[in-house]
């Protein structure tokens, strides 16, 4: 069983490009962040090291953080321009009992994230989830395409400035 | 048969109007199409298991909508959905009735403000016969909804309407 620092501290040894710091200012525990085009490989590290040996996904979810520039367009809608968008990942390992939260923060306009899919199965729908309502686009990703709303859905409906169509189908939507 | 159960000696007729012996068969086995959606399905099954005991009212969950009259829209209609249901109650042979139950398939219910995925009342896309409040309403509130439909359907005439 490791503490949360403990782990950092393995990680930036062995990855120390990719490692970018840790927060532990933080009420609830402390979140290590990741590159996002690298971190399939720091995952697999996780997985497989005997001294960590995280073998469960608890949850991966995406983030909007809305940490650009706000401005409003004609109708009075507001647009977030820059900024990021995170993935967080709660990882548990049953052997060893220890758990860690991941972070990675990808650009807004461009949220590319490295998929951990080929790591944890269970990381597939979450991430399908992920780019459903927030539109972040997972590489590698086995079949990346919208899992709760329907497949010809325009936009991402957990961004901060979306705006609801006013029909789909015919069928008034407010 | 209830009713007319030993009120007649063997070769009498009944006389009866087209429209009460038709309206009387309709509206005493209304079979409804097995089909639940959320949270008011689960109230929608017990009111059909034997508890409450839907099929005292001769209500019978059929398992496709050609050999069903009534569908019970029990939940939360999303837009996803919405096209399907539109899809199952054309299936549906005439006469069909619909009956909305819960507050999210009368008008969205707590999905009226932000719920960008919810159809804002089923009655959109579907016309509605009788509205069930309550979320979820309990079975006897059900019940209520189905002598409503049956109250309905007892008035229903088969004739040509003049003008």
């Amino acid at each position: 069983m490791k503490t949360r620092e403990e782990i950092f501290e393995i990680l930036k040894a062995q990855f120390p490009d990719a490692v970018l710091g840790i927060d532990a200012s933080l009420p609830t525990e402390p979140l290590i962040s990741i590159d996002p085009l690298k971190i399939k490989d720091i995952c697999v590290f996780l997985r497989d090291s005997e001294e960590l040996k995280f073998d469960s996904l608890m949850l991966l979810s995406g983030v909007d953080d809305a940490n650009g520039t706000k401005t409003k367009d004609e109708q009075g809608h507001d647009v977030i321009t820059g900024g990021t968008l995170s993935v967080y990942y709660h990882l548990d390992s049953v052997y060893l009992k220890h758990r860690v939260t991941l972070k990675v923060s990808a650009p807004r306009e461009n949220p590319d994230v490295e998929s951990v899919s080929y790591v944890w199965r269970s990381a597939d729908w979450h991430e399908r989830e992920a780019f459903d309502l927030l539109g972040i686009n997972f590489l590698n990703h086995p079949n990346l395409i919208r899992i709760l709303m329907p497949y010809d859905w325009e936009g991402y409906p957990l961004r901060k400035d979306y705006k609801n169509p006013e029909f789909y189908l015919g069928m008034k939507v407010n | 048969m209830g009713l007319l159960d030993k009120e007649f000696s063997e070769g009498n007729i009944v006389i009866a109007k087209v429209d009460d012996l038709f309206n009387w068969a309709r509206l005493s086995s209304v079979w409804q199409l097995g089909f639940g959606l959320a949270c008011c399905a689960i109230e929608m099954m017990a009111t059909s298991a034997a508890h409450y005991d839907f099929d005292r009212f001769g209500v019978i969950p059929r398992n496709t909508p050609r050999q069903a009259d009534a569908i019970i829209i029990s939940g939360t209609v999303t837009l996803k959905m919405a096209t399907r249901i539109k899809r199952l109650y054309e299936q549906m042979p005439d006469p069909k009735y619909i009956i909305s139950m819960g507050s999210c398939a009368n008008s969205g219910g707590p999905y009226w403000e932000h719920g960008y995925h919810v159809l804002k009342g089923v009655d959109r896309v579907i016309p509605v016969d009788v509205y069930v409040p309550g979320c979820p309403p309990r079975p006897e509130a059900l019940f209520e909804g189905l002598l409503k439909l049956q109250e309905k359907i007892r008035n229903e005439s088969m004739r040509k309407k003049t003008v």
